[in-house]
């Protein structure tokens, strides 16, 4: 038993180790030739637009529902006219970040695990070694950048369809006028909200995207190989986007509030 | 990327033909308990063959991913190309291997790009070619290997020994001066087969390249080491090699981990009678 719990131990601290490495390797990379422009559009093409539709129809029905939920319960108080100014805080402040997070991961994560696991498995990587290319350079640091710069943009797309939702339910379910609806939504924003929107998707992106990359880097085992290193993504990129949210969430709150 | 590198006139022509260009000195090499490599020495001379035969396991890949830097041997010396490579980082590597070429086991190709990006990978990506030179060039290897009409075809339309053949052609694109073939043959019809060989031959022949064939297909391995290409009127035949051509094709039988013979393939085959190991392997 102590002998299971120490090689499980030694090989959690070996993932770390070797996910801090990766890290490290990455920002020399990103800031040193060669630099693969081409990979790095392709790159915000899958990642960023590619995402783009399951990203804005998550956040267009949980606008929707959370006006649904929200308007009934504010409506015993009287305060149907409100229901823009909860929808506003939480989907920037909250729901845009972590559910563009989770979606992105559930997308990009599993696969980016899945591309770099089968070049893994069936030796491409190895060929672009051998060919001369550093597959950090040419396969990571245009996902990590592309998370990095994309997520943001995407959380910011999300929040803000998020709202048009809340809108269409609000005006059509509630019968409230659409300029009560847009001024409690302004009214319940402060700059430190939209600060917070725009700074957490940062780090979900890129631990979504550095995770994925070190999963599929790693991957062993052939076919079966790629397939539990896909799951494993998943996974760990959706918890990690909820610690993440929860943690920056908590040093923002410290720095800002 | 690719850098220029100068060498005095001295080392270039103790390099030159007849020369050693892959070192081995007393390579070891273990994953955790399992050891891989026991004090492997050899030489491969410019312009020669070495084949490299053994069972499953027996380290006959792992030593062409430590010529090419893939791996770093536990204990021992390897020199490419008159540089020792063991100790290099990754960035230094890039310069040792823009000489090496390698045709993996499935071939290895990109799913992603055609069979012209992915012959003309190094040139396009890594070498910066004009464009137009490139495409010349990757022209020129696809004829070579006789796949010209296949430059716009995707990888997963070729069949096993086409993926192959478009493999070779990746591999000598950049014209580098050794070649590692790691069971470029395996898992093909014997006569797919052949066309993989005849390629190997060719570019050693005719262009000049020092091999590494990595292979446990015997046939394979005689056809190389035992024929030789020659053009003749504009084509390209392939005859029963003479003595001393088959004298440059050497045979090295990898026996857990250890090398268990070396030589050519008529000493192989004599010793064959002898040793009950070599044997077993050979029929």
């Amino acid at each position: 038993m102590a002998g299971r719990l120490q090689s499980w131990f030694k090989g959690a601290i070996l993932e770390v180790q070797e996910y801090v490495r990766l890290i490290g390797r990455v920002a020399s990379a990103s800031v040193t030739p060669p630099v693969y422009y081409r990979d790095i559009i392709a790159q915000f093409d899958s990642i960023g637009v590619g995402s783009l539709t399951v990203v804005l129809l998550a956040g267009l029905f949980t606008g929707m529902v959370l006006a649904l939920n929200s308007g009934y319960t504010l409506d015993q108080f009287g305060a149907r006219s409100m229901v823009g100014r909860l929808i506003s805080a939480s989907m920037v402040k909250e729901l845009g970040p972590v559910l563009t997070g989770l979606m992105v991961s559930g997308r990009v994560g599993s696969g980016i695990a899945a591309e770099l696991g089968s070049m893994l498995v069936t030796d491409q990587i190895a060929a672009l070694r051998a060919l001369g290319t550093d597959p950090i350079r040419k396969l990571i640091v245009p996902r990590v950048l592309a998370g990095l710069i994309m997520v943001p943009i995407l959380t910011v797309l999300a929040s803000g369809v998020g709202m048009v939702g809340g809108w269409i339910v609000t005006v059509l379910q509630f019968h409230v006028a659409s300029t009560i609806y847009w001024s409690s939504v302004t009214q319940g924003l402060y700059v430190q909200d939209v600060w917070m929107g725009i700074i957490k998707p940062f780090f979900l992106g890129f631990t979504i995207v550095t995770i994925g990359c070190h999963v599929g880097m790693r991957t062993t085992g052939g076919t079966q190989g790629v397939g539990n290193a896909t799951k494993l993504a998943v996974v760990a990129s959706s918890v990690a986007v909820i610690a993440v949210d929860f943690m920056v969430t908590k040093v923002l709150i410290v720095l800002m509030y | 990327m690719a850098q220029e590198h100068t060498r005095s006139a001295l080392l270039e022509e103790a390099l030159g033909p007849g020369g050693p260009i892959i070192v081995f000195d007393a390579v070891n090499l273990a994953f955790d308990e399992k050891v891989i490599l026991r004090g492997v020495s050899f030489t491969l001379l410019t312009g020669h063959t070495k084949i490299i035969l053994g069972a499953s396991g027996a380290g006959k890949s792992t030593i062409l991913r430590l010529i090419l830097g893939l791996l770093k041997p536990d204990a021992g010396r390897i020199f490419v190309n008159g540089e020792e490579i063991e100790h290099m980082s990754e960035s230094e590597l890039m310069r040792v291997r823009a000489d090496l070429g390698i045709v993996f086991q499935e071939g290895a190709l990109f799913d992603s790009l055609t069979v012209g990006e992915n012959v003309g990978y190094k040139l396009f990506e890594e070498l910066n070619w004009p464009p137009d030179r490139a495409n010349a060039r990757v022209a020129e290897v696809l004829g070579f290997i006789g796949l010209g009409d296949f430059i716009n075809r995707m990888p997963s339309e070729l069949s096993g020994g086409q993926r192959r053949r478009v493999a070779i052609a990746r591999a000598m694109a950049a014209k580098p001066r050794i070649l590692l073939y790691d069971e470029a043959t395996t898992g093909l019809d014997p006569i797919t087969a052949l066309t993989v060989d005849e390629e190997i031959v060719k570019l050693r022949d005719l262009e000049g390249v020092s091999s590494v064939v990595v292979t446990h297909q015997l046939r394979d391995a005689f056809f190389v080491a035992e024929r030789t290409a020659v053009r003749e009127n504009g084509r390209v035949v392939f005859h029963k090699a003479t003595d001393r051509k088959a004298g440059e094709a050497e045979f090295i039988m990898l026996k857990e981990g250890r090398i268990a013979f070396e030589g050519t393939a008529s000493e192989l085959r004599t010793i064959a009678a002898r040793d009950p190991y070599i044997h077993s392997f050979l029929s």
